[in-house]
């Protein structure tokens, strides 16, 4: 789960990152009201949760009034990278020497948290990483002791930050790890750290992605994560179904059981020349609802032609899968698109004596299920 | 043959009186399983199965004389059940549970490192040895006694690989769910040691995903270290990047790494051929063993 910038900054403000005086907006109107009392120069910028933000014209500079006016009407309501913006962040802007970076994630490979401080910040930090790995400072953390402060000082000597803000970041470095470890954080990033004429360092960004399976510990964040969703209205009602769903651009619905399987599923329509339209795990042990509910989202994507169900049952058992098919196409009078189901595993043999053939076709082998979802799908575009 | 388990394994189920411990104890014993125990905070005195339960896993060591442990608590308490079963030094731990927060895992991981224990999971199916023990949820049945060792990061794509090699009457010495989340306890890498050193096992399959950098880890492990044929299998070829698709790791960063395109190269630079289709690993298998 991906806070919004303008709920990231909150949370660290309040433990105590310096981060520059802020309000949200939703109108023009409410922006100037902002940026007058903030007062100019102020940036206004897109609450929308996409990278680039900037690039793409969804922040912008304000001196005056006139400018503040332009820029807010600009940005409320635009199309970001297939995002509407509702909101928008008035904040004052800061006049800066240098963009720092810092940023705490969980290094997998290592399975330990990493700290990370770079003086090249402001710039999209991935290609830094990439082009000269030697301009991140990082610096592993026992995940049982956590940061020790002469951890955070070495990472920024390390970094070659300027001595006269050394402690200062580290001190944000600290805070943050310290946020990170506590607010269940995969990542933590701020980006740029803006460092003063004055020598003092500022949060210009924040990012706080927190780690969804921790939520049910982290009321505060939880009830931010509503706001935090948005995006794709078919991703929305995945939500609301809990469904792993992940919508594609192609025109073959797939639903299966397990990522891996449900992945394999895609790749082999991929393979036999067909084009997936979404990812859809319903995961394990699925009752008869959760199939029909399944279906249900499938089915409301207009793009979808036809319709793969790949069920290989463990936990899952192939006549609750049945009867939540049949449940789900008997609801109309004409089937909205062909539906392949192949079923195997736990309880297929009961599975397949309940599932109504009338209503879908049945394979025997993932192969031969994909290959006449496609066929259908083809069928369809001739 | 097998690895880490075989029919005098003794076994104890942490959270054995939930809905699924209990199911798949039971499931567990009709498999013919040892298991000798349940473990539920509360809950010691009750039978499940006519297995008794102790209130902690140390009671059950001591009273049982377990070998293993099986863990089906919710991902809240999941961390400190592993915490529980590493402190009575146990040789295995399998973790089912799905969903268990990374950072948990992290605190996990770190104290494996100071145990002679090793765990398998968590959020995976567990293991099993075809005809003498299974520790998880995997659909016994599907399963045959043979020669092949399989190690996968997914559930059900296992099955999937394992329905197709049984299908042509080629069976399994063990076959290893390791889990897909971004830190588990045992990797490719332990696995396909195991394997190689396991004197039954005559080719190996691994099944990959997409997201982290394990699989391109086994792919110069086995270049270096494994004389066992291996045939490799990698979900995800479709998958957009940033996107998570389903389980925690299997998300694709923008830079490259993680990829199918990278894991399926790397396999094929170490001599392991890449299924395009579960079909096509079992007929790299078949050849193998021909």
């Amino acid at each position: 789960m991906k806070l919004h910038e303008y709920q990231a900054k909150e949370v660290f403000a309040d433990a105590g990152i310096p981060t520059p005086e802020s309000q949200l907006a939703s109108d023009v109107d409410g922006a100037l009201t902002a940026a007058e009392e903030i007062g100019y120069p102020v940036a206004i910028k897109a609450q929308v949760q996409v990278g680039g933000r900037g690039k793409a014209g969804g922040i912008k500079l304000a001196e005056d009034a006139d400018e503040a006016r332009e820029a807010a009407e600009a940005i409320l309501g635009m199309d970001l990278k297939g995002y509407r913006v509702d909101r928008v962040l008035v904040e004052a802007a800061v006049d800066f020497t240098d963009e720092l970076y810092v940023g705490i994630t969980m290094d997998r490979g290592e399975g330990k948290p990493v700290a990370m401080v770079s003086t090249r910040g402001g710039v999209n930090i991935e290609e830094v990483a990439a082009e000269d790995p030697d301009a991140i400072a990082r610096e592993h953390v026992d995940p049982a002791f956590g940061m020790h402060p002469y951890q955070a000082r070495k990472a920024v000597y390390d970094a070659g930050v300027d001595r006269a803000v050394a402690r200062d970041v580290s001190g944000v470095l600290a805070t943050l790890y310290d946020l990170w470890d506590e607010k269940d954080g995969s990542d933590a990033e701020i980006n740029p750290l803006m460092v003063t004429a004055d020598d003092e360092v500022v949060a210009a960004d924040a990012v706080m992605n927190v780690d969804e399976d921790a939520l049910f510990r982290q009321p505060d964040l939880a009830e931010m994560e509503e706001e935090a969703a948005g995006g794709d209205e078919l991703e929305r009602k995945a939500d609301e179904y809990d469904f792993d769903y992940v919508r594609l651009s192609g025109n073959v619905g797939i639903i299966g059981n397990g990522a891996g399987l449900v992945m394999t599923t895609l790749d082999l329509v991929d393979y036999y020349g067909g084009e997936p339209a979404n990812f859809l795990d319903v995961g394990g042990g699925a009752k008869a609802e959760r199939i029909a509910n399944a279906l249900d989202m499938v089915f409301s994507d207009e793009n979808v032609d036809s319709v793969v169900f790949n069920i290989f049952g463990g936990i899952t058992r192939g006549d609750e899968v049945a009867k939540g098919i049949n449940e789900a196409l008997e609801r109309f009078d004409e089937i909205p698109k062909p539906v392949v189901v192949r079923l195997a595993g736990t309880n297929w043999e009961e599975g397949m004596e309940i599932l109504n053939e009338d209503l879908v076709t049945v394979e025997e082998t993932l192969e031969d299920a994909v290959q006449r979802a496609v066929a259908y799908a083809e069928e369809v575009n001739q | 043959m097998s690895v880490l388990v075989d029919d005098d394994t003794r076994v104890v189920v942490q959270g054995i009186t939930g809905g699924e411990g209990k199911f798949h104890a039971g499931q567990m014993l009709e498999y013919g399983t040892n298991v000798v125990a349940g473990a539920v905070p509360g809950k010691g005195g009750q039978e499940v199965h006519g297995v008794p339960v102790y209130d902690t896993v140390h009671e059950a060591v001591a009273e049982e004389d377990v070998d293993a442990s099986v863990v089906f608590v919710p991902p809240a308490f999941a961390g400190d059940a592993m915490f529980e079963a590493l402190d009575t030094d146990l040789d295995l731990v399998v973790a089912i549970t799905e969903g268990v927060p990374t950072q948990d895992m992290a605190r996990v991981k770190k104290r494996l490192t100071e145990t002679d224990t090793r765990l398998v999971g968590p959020n995976c199916p567990g293991l099993i040895t075809p005809g003498e023990a299974k520790l998880g949820i995997l659909p016994g049945n599907i399963f045959a006694d043979g020669e092949v060792g399989l190690v996968s990061r997914s559930g059900t794509l296992t099955y999937q690989v394992v329905d197709n090699l049984t299908q042509r009457g080629i069976g399994q010495t063990t076959a290893i769910g390791i889990g897909g989340d971004p830190i588990i306890g045992t990797d490719f890498v332990d696995a396909l040691e195991l394997f190689e050193n396991d004197p039954e096992t005559e080719a190996i399959v691994m099944c990959g995903e997409i997201g982290g950098e394990d699989e391109e880890e086994a792919a110069r492990f086995i270049d270096e270290h494994v004389d066992t044929p291996v045939a490799g299998f990698i979900a995800g070829r479709t998958a957009p990047p940033g996107k998570r698709m389903g389980h925690a790791g299997a998300i694709v960063s923008g830079s490259g790494t993680g990829t199918a395109e990278s894991k399926i190269d790397a396999l094929n630079d170490a001599g392991v051929p890449v299924g395009d289709t579960p079909e096509e690993v079992a007929d790299h298998i078949e050849e193998f063993l021909s």
